[in-house]
């Protein structure tokens, strides 16, 4: 592969309905390109999980995927309040989704265990009031 | 063994999609993260949720259908969606323990 292949999209975080749609583009690129299903599986996972907590706790952000010979890579990118706990948002079952987002089927806590369990590299840079910035790797 | 197999048995109407897609193994669940974890490629989902987040979650884990229990129905919006991305969805009355039971009783071992 001469050039990485580079997505941009913008999330919008008003809009449930659209929650994913990212990570659906890509998923469906990943596929026109032919790559292992299962490599195509965990960047879904962890994509979609980063896209929708995105939309649930920071009004939404921006996402890019780079793929190269070596690896996927995925960084979000919002300016929401940032994450006071990280070690508690690592846990399983923790959520702080309000009562009207859990009963669309969120709030499930697992939004960053799941990202971390289908990804071989879980950065989050974040700053509370200023925003988060995670930054994932899948390796091929 | 085909969808198409299973809708009487579970008394389930097609919304929309391909009744012919094989199926291998069954997820139950509503909450999406453990959804979208957890389904399989050619699972049958079975849920009670029917917003259009379920359509995001199948459209990226591509399961053979997902089974709505309970009558839930899926909005205009959300089958054009499903259509869209080529999600087949099925409507039954029956409770999700009532499918699994009757999963279990036609299809045996072979799933």
């Amino acid at each position: 592969m001469s050039e990485n292949l580079k997505f941009h999209f913008d999330i919008d975080g008003s809009d449930f309905s659209s929650a994913g749609a990212a990570s659906v583009m890509v998923k469906k690129k990943l596929r026109q390109l032919s790559y292992d299903p299962e490599i195509i599986r965990k960047v879904s996972i962890a994509m979609y999980e980063g896209e929708i907590n995105m939309v649930i706790h920071a009004n939404g952000g921006t996402a890019d995927v780079e793929v190269s010979d070596e690896e996927i890579t995925i960084v979000l990118r919002d300016k929401g309040p940032g994450i006071p706990d990280i070690e508690l948002a690592m846990q399983a079952g923790y959520s702080t989704a309000h009562d009207n987002i859990r009963n669309l089927g969120f709030g499930a806590g697992m939004g960053f265990p799941n990202m971390k369990k289908y990804t071989d590299y879980l950065n989050i840079d974040t700053v509370v009031g200023e925003g988060t910035t995670v930054t994932m790797k899948v390796m091929l | 063994m085909k969808v198409n197999d299973i809708c009487g048995k579970i008394e389930a109407v097609l919304v929309c999609g391909n009744a012919e897609n094989e199926f291998c193994g069954v997820y139950v669940g509503d909450l999406l993260s453990r959804a979208m974890s957890r389904v399989e490629s050619g699972n049958l989902w079975v849920t009670i949720m029917s917003n259009v987040n379920v359509v995001a979650v199948a459209t990226l884990t591509d399961p053979a259908a997902v089974i709505l229990a309970e009558d839930v129905k899926l909005g205009e919006e959300e089958i054009a969606k499903a259509r869209e991305n080529g999600i087949t969805v099925l409507s039954t009355p029956l409770s999700a323990y009532e499918i699994c039971t009757k999963l279990c009783s036609v299809t045996e071992k072979e799933i």
